[in-house]
């Protein structure tokens, strides 16, 4: 089973993507910022990330530049998730190495859609 | 709904554009009448139904338009996107190196996010630039699914279903809350209501259609009809992509391509066939 790491402050958020990613057949795990999220990844590095924006301790962009600079940061195919949707935010995503970018509100049929475009199914 | 309201509303959108209605379709005709009936000045369903033995002009286009299914998506499966670009279009490039002409129509264009997919892909291959005469033509049989089309305004959920951001970065550029298509593609294209039952005269030769999940609204006689007039439509070399859900679709001579839903146009006997079905 491919493994998920949702990053986003939203308990909310953070349990609907999970429900979202099981469904794709995703070993789905969560954190609640950058900080965490990078911990968990230094721990075990999973196959997707799914990251919000705006977020305490460390934001996902934040997060992002950190991620690729450490050993095996490359590996995981990251998609932004956030309600910034604005053409600077999501240029300065893509330059830090997001490999794809999604527009709050999403559901499972656009989530699905974009991890088809970055080789998941 | 009375079974002769359903009687005639069938005869009304087979007459006009070859849709068939069964009686198990009857919870979505009130719902996509209601509107209809709400915009003409019925005071409900009922009432609009009594108007379809002689529905005036207006009113018969409006049901007409409701009826029919305007659901499209940018890149709708991908697979026949990826055949045009690195197969269709390239082989017939090969063969049109002297004219440097290609023509290609969206024959159930929806609103437009068919067509401005192509026009996405054929802007990447750089042939317009490369001096290449491009006929992108899209057709609707509903008139405001064109007008659509042509304004080229897309939401957000609906850019986001099947194109990659750095694709609508490319191509797009925010309007409000909605994303606006590159005026330099918009203007590639022809947009017109067309109905598939007419005559195809005006259109002249094509090199590809794409006409995708519209013949499975039709029966088998206007689906034969209509393939017949697409066959005649094609060069000799054409090819005709229709949709995942159509490999039900009995295209009797077609030879399929390498691509499900793809179709090369039938050839010397076949093609007769073809014609005089």
């Amino acid at each position: 089973m491919k493994t998920c790491l949702v990053v986003d402050d939203s308990r909310v958020i953070r349990k609907v993507a999970c429900k979202i990613m099981e469904s794709l057949n995703f070993e789905a795990d969560e954190a609640e910022d950058g900080a965490a999220a990078l911990a968990t990844c230094r721990m075990r590095m999973p196959e997707l990330i799914l990251l919000d924006w705006q977020m305490p301790n460390m934001s996902g962009i934040e997060f992002l530049r950190t991620l690729r600079r450490e050993q095996g940061g490359m590996r995981p195919i990251v998609v932004f998730c956030t309600t910034e949707n604005d053409i600077g935010h999501i240029s300065e995503a893509m330059g830090a190495g997001a490999n794809e970018y999604v527009m709050k509100p999403f559901d499972r049929e656009i989530l699905q859609a974009k991890l088809a475009q970055v080789g998941f199914f | 709904m009375k079974p002769a309201d359903l009687t005639n509303l069938a005869d009304l959108l087979h007459r006009r554009s070859g849709l068939v209605v069964t009686p198990e379709k009857i919870p979505v005709i009130e719902s996509k009448l209601a509107p209809v009936a709400q915009r003409f000045g019925f005071r409900d369903c009922a009432a609009l139904f009594a108007e379809l033995p002689h529905p005036p002009e207006e009113l018969a286009q409006a049901i007409t338009e409701a009826m029919t299914t305007n659901e499209s998506s940018f890149f709708r499966d991908r697979a026949p996107f990826d055949h045009f670009r690195d197969t269709l279009v390239p082989a017939l490039c090969a063969a049109r190196a002297d004219t440097r002409r290609l023509r290609i129509w969206c024959a159930a264009a929806a609103c437009g996010q068919e067509a401005y997919s192509l026009a996405i892909l054929l802007d990447a291959m750089g042939l317009a630039a490369d001096g290449w005469k491009i006929d992108l033509i899209a057709t609707d049989l509903s008139a405001a699914a064109i007008a659509r089309a042509r304004e080229g305004l897309y939401s957000q959920y609906e850019v986001q279903r099947g194109m990659p951001v750095q694709m609508l970065l490319d191509h797009f550029t925010p309007d409000g809350g909605s994303w606006r298509i590159a005026e330099r593609l918009r203007r590639r294209i022809v947009f017109r209501t067309f109905n598939l039952l007419d005559h195809f005269g005006w259109l002249g030769q094509m090199d590809i259609i794409f006409c995708r999940n519209a013949l499975i609204y039709f029966d088998a006689h206007t689906r034969n009809d209509v393939t017949a007039k697409l066959a005649r439509a094609l060069a000799p070399d054409g090819a005709l992509v229709l949709g995942a859900k159509e490999s039900g679709v009995d295209m009797g001579a077609w030879a399929p391509g390498a691509t499900r839903g793809v179709y090369l146009k039938p050839r010397g006997p076949q093609l007769a066939l073809v014609r005089r079905a």
